[in-house]
């Protein structure tokens, strides 16, 4: 088996917007301010970069498709620039190629920058999904939404473990109160204001069941991180972050062409848990995670993830809920900066916003949502909807 | 000995309450008080003639082997489409074979029993099946007579010489440019005459002359006829042909306007369908279309009549109802209303014929393929097996799910997504016999829907892209019936 990449590859700098409705900023603006907080914590300068990777996934309202973009915008000639595109897990993608071009020994000193600008549309949600799945599945699909497919896993999961709806909206709610409340704490976050469960069940019904306060928000932003190696990061900075494992998992649709998948979990983010835990080392999650920044595009995304990353055992992530097990103040707190329930949602930039937060927090530069001593922080970054995925999981450490 | 060996009925879901139609413009014409008594069937708003006539089509054929199906004849006054065979993209839907003959019946009312006689003739001829559909979905104009009389509905009728079960014994038929109503290139509703007028000198006469001809063609009595069937949107004018013919009340077909209104050139055709469901062996019927002229045509009853009866959907599809709360959701329904659809709901992602043509079999039969080797339905079409432990390439059979049972896996009431009568419902749905996929959801009631609930799947209209001038079509998950009972009333 081929060693992985644990501890090959370091986190020199990184930069992230503040994410949010920003009608003011363009997608080349937001690129240019989350390189330039990059380039300054990482102490090196812009002819430094030798390779760069840019994720970006709606092309039609962001910056186009191709490389060319990034290099324009920051003036970065003729050195490589791959553009990535892997649903909601964009960001992470561009991670990856940059992870792996300086794991394989290519490039010493790389760039990976995810920046969406989703707020030009004209309407809320995400663009219309019927001109990005292909010419073929326009025939084929049903006019749906995220909020919808992601609906169905909740409608499929009150099901499946007897739960009553109201029980288990209520459930969610507490998931959403608590991103909040860490979204309160956090000066980039795109809401930062703190709900109650109350508030959240009272929330308009977006697609049943999930209501207005299971949905992240929509947002412009972008993110970015500066890689190199180990050795060279040590020279330049006393507190890189070490990268622990990046893994992938794609769905083949089998979830939904075949009669096996239940319905009630994600079957790449588990998929992708179990490689990533591997290449860690990691035997036991729920001792050896300090915190989890997962993709809550909905509350029962973040539900389902705790059993699929195996935190929680299946069918009792709600229990670990109500117990506060995942808040800013528990065992492993997960969302600790808001998620995209609060930080926001600009998806080429989420994967990368979710590794700067692990990134801060492993610095202890997380200011008033600082979490206590965190060895080992998880970020799950997911694409698609329940029954076709891509899910893409890190591993961050010292 | 040529007829009919099967038929199919289809009556849209939604029916409006003619008072409701009176309640919001009976102000402007208060005449038309003289027509708010019972419903009329509406076509929801993704249905149109095309999708009805598959529709009934397939309660036709069922899952009966298509390999005998020689011809389809698609009788509408409402295509969809002007140019663009609307029986070509019917036999796709019904999975029917490439060497089918299928032609488009239009023009008149009588387009229907036209067909009827066309298939009958053609089987005379040639032999093999002829499935014959006949379908309408005629708008009045906002306020209009025709507004309350007009209803939606398609009827199918498999034509054959084998398991005959009401045989075709001959026709009788007339021409005239009588000119009732018209509807121009172009013109959305129909324009009509006075209506005394078509009563009188229309119904009253054209159909006494063409059933005295076909007595006398055939040298039979109007006694020899179990049941005669004509269509006419006025009770009274019913009644007063059947004196004139020297029939009794009994003899004549009801015409089905209290329940489903004037669906056009469907409308025999509804009627000798709903004449069968009583019918005993026999029997001897007489069907009559106008417009413009009119058919007559002699259907003998015989002992496959009990195999069959039933099956149609006839009589579930007139209980199987939900009433329309208001005359404005009709009016959006028909776009007599041009609502705000908003920014998402004007998006409409661009058509490719070419991609259509290779996945023809998949969109518009709902085709896909079970695997040689593992057995696994599988939609849409795969070239690589989807079991993980399988893995054959190539080696697959096609397999239609059409006329598959299904059962919701899951499903939700999107409020973000577009639709025409929000929220947007869709899930996934279980088949029986194995494969699993996404659908939209219509015609259903929300507050009912249940996980494990079945559906039958119904080819709908998907799409409307008017700027590109394309309808596109695919197959809705429906709640169904279940010994009688509506599990999702």
């Amino acid at each position: 088996m081929a060693d992985g990449i644990k501890d090959k590859v370091a986190i020199l700098g990184m930069g992230c917007t503040r994410f949010g409705e920003l009608w003011d900023k363009g997608a080349e603006d937001l690129i240019v301010e989350a390189f330039q907080e990059a380039l300054a914590d990482a102490g090196v300068e812009k002819k430094d970069i030798q390779a760069a990777w840019l994720g970006t996934c709606f092309e039609e309202v962001n910056v186009g498709k191709s490389g060319i973009p990034l290099a324009n915008t920051l003036k970065m000639p003729f050195i490589p620039v791959t553009r990535v595109e892997n649903f909601c897990a964009t960001g992470t993608e561009a991670f990856r190629g940059a992870c792996y071009a300086v794991a394989a020994g290519a490039y010493d000193l790389v760039l990976a920058l995810g920046v969406e600008k989703l707020k030009d549309t004209g309407y809320g949600g995400l663009p219309d999904f019927g001109s990005v799945m292909g010419t073929k599945n326009r025939f084929l699909f049903p006019n749906m939404t995220a909020p919808g497919a992601f609906a169905t896993m909740a409608t499929r999961y009150f099901s499946r473990y007897g739960v009553a709806p109201e029980e288990g909206k209520a459930a969610l709610a507490r998931i959403s109160v608590k991103s909040h409340h860490s979204g309160s704490l956090n000066p980039k976050a795109h809401l930062k204001k703190e709900i109650t469960v109350e508030e959240a069940l009272k929330s308009p019904v977006v697609a049943w069941p999930l209501g207005l306060y299971d949905c992240c928000g929509v947002s412009d932003g972008a993110a970015c991180a500066i890689i190199t190696r180990p050795d060279i990061a040590r020279k330049l900075r006393p507190d890189p972050v070490l990268v622990k494992a990046v893994q992938i998992s794609v769905s083949s649709m089998e979830e939904l062409s075949f009669n096996e998948w239940d319905g009630t979990h994600i079957e790449t983010t588990y998929r992708a848990g179990l490689k990533a835990y591997e290449e860690a080392g990691i035997k036991n999650p729920r001792k050896e995670i300090s915190l989890m920044e997962v993709h809550d595009c909905f509350s029962i995304t973040e539900l389902v993830t705790y059993e699929d990353l195996q935190i929680s055992p299946r069918g009792k992530a709600t229990e670990d809920v109500e117990s506060g097990f995942f808040d800013l103040s528990g065992p492993i707190p997960c969302q600790s900066d808001g998620g995209l329930k609060c930080f926001g949602h600009p998806i080429g930039a989420s994967g990368l916003r979710m590794i700067y937060e692990v990134y801060k927090q492993l610095q202890g530069k997380a200011g008033p949502r600082q979490i206590r001593n965190p060895g080992m922080g998880i970020t799950h970054n997911l694409g698609g909807v329940p029954y076709f995925s891509v899910a893409a999981v890190t591993i961050l450490g010292n | 000995m040529v007829g009919i060996t099967g038929y199919g009925v289809h009556i849209p879901w939604n029916r409006l309450d003619r008072r409701l139609i009176f309640g919001a413009l009976g102000w402007f014409n208060a005449a038309n008080a003289a027509y708010t008594r019972g419903e009329k069937a509406v076509a929801s708003y993704d249905e149109d003639s095309l999708t009805m006539a598959v529709t009934a089509g397939l309660n036709c054929l069922g899952e009966r082997e298509r390999g005998k199906t020689a011809g389809l004849f698609l009788a509408t006054t409402t295509p969809p489409y002007k140019e663009r065979s609307v029986a070509a993209i019917a036999a796709t839907a019904l999975n029917l074979p490439a060497g089918v003959r299928s032609v488009d019946f239009n023009g008149s009312l009588k387009a229907g029993t036209g067909a009827l006689l066309a298939g009958c003739e053609a089987v005379a001829e040639n032999g093999g099946e002829v499935l014959v559909c006949a379908a309408d979905c005629r708008l009045g104009k906002a306020g209009s007579a025709q507004e309350y009389l007009f209803g939606d509905c398609a009827v199918a009728f498999s034509v054959g010489k084998e398991d005959v079960a009401a045989t075709f014994e001959g026709f009788y038929s007339t021409t005239h440019d009588f000119v009732d109503h018209r509807r121009l290139e172009g013109d959305l509703f129909d324009r009509t005459w006075e209506e005394r007028w078509i009563r009188e000198e229309g119904y009253a006469k054209l159909i006494p002359e063409v059933i005295a001809g076909l007595l006398q063609k055939y040298d039979l009595q109007i006694g020899d006829f179990a049941k005669l069937i004509f269509p006419c949107p006025f009770d009274r004018v019913q009644v007063a042909v059947a004196g004139k013919l020297g029939a009794t009340r009994d003899q004549v077909s009801p015409a089905l306007m209290a329940e489903v209104g004037d669906t056009g050139t469907a409308q025999p055709l509804l009627m000798l369908a709903a004449a069968l469901e009583d019918a005993a062996p026999g029997d001897r019927l007489l069907v009559a279309g106008f417009g413009n002229g009119c058919d007559a045509l002699i259907f003998r009853v015989t002992e496959e009549i009990k195999k069959i009866k039933g099956l149609s959907g006839f009589k579930a599809g007139l209980a199987r109802k939900r009433q329309l709360a208001s005359y404005e959701k009709y009016a959006g329904f028909r776009h007599l209303l041009d609502l705000e659809t908003g920014i998402r709901g004007e998006q409409v992602a661009f058509t490719s014929f070419p991609v259509l043509w290779r996945e023809r079999k998949s969109v518009l039969a709902l085709c896909g393929v079970q695997c040689r080797r593992c057995g696994t339905p599988q939609f849409p079409y795969q070239r690589v097996c989807v079991n993980p432990r399988c893995g054959a390439v190539d080696e697959m059979d096609e397999y239609c799910f059409a006329g598959k049972k299904g059962s919701i896996f899951t499903y939700t009431a999107d409020h973000l997504a577009f639709s025409p009568e929000p929220p947007a419902v869709y899930g996934i749905v279980d088949f029986a016999g194995g494969g699993r996929y996404w659908f939209d959801f219509t015609d259903f009631n929300l507050a009912g829907l249940q996980v494990g609930m079945p559906v039958a799947l119904n080819f709908r209209r998907k799409y409307a892209d008017l700027a590109r001038g394309v309808y596109g079509y695919f197959w809705k998950a429906v709640p169904v019936l279940e010994q009688g009972v509506d599990l999702n009333g």
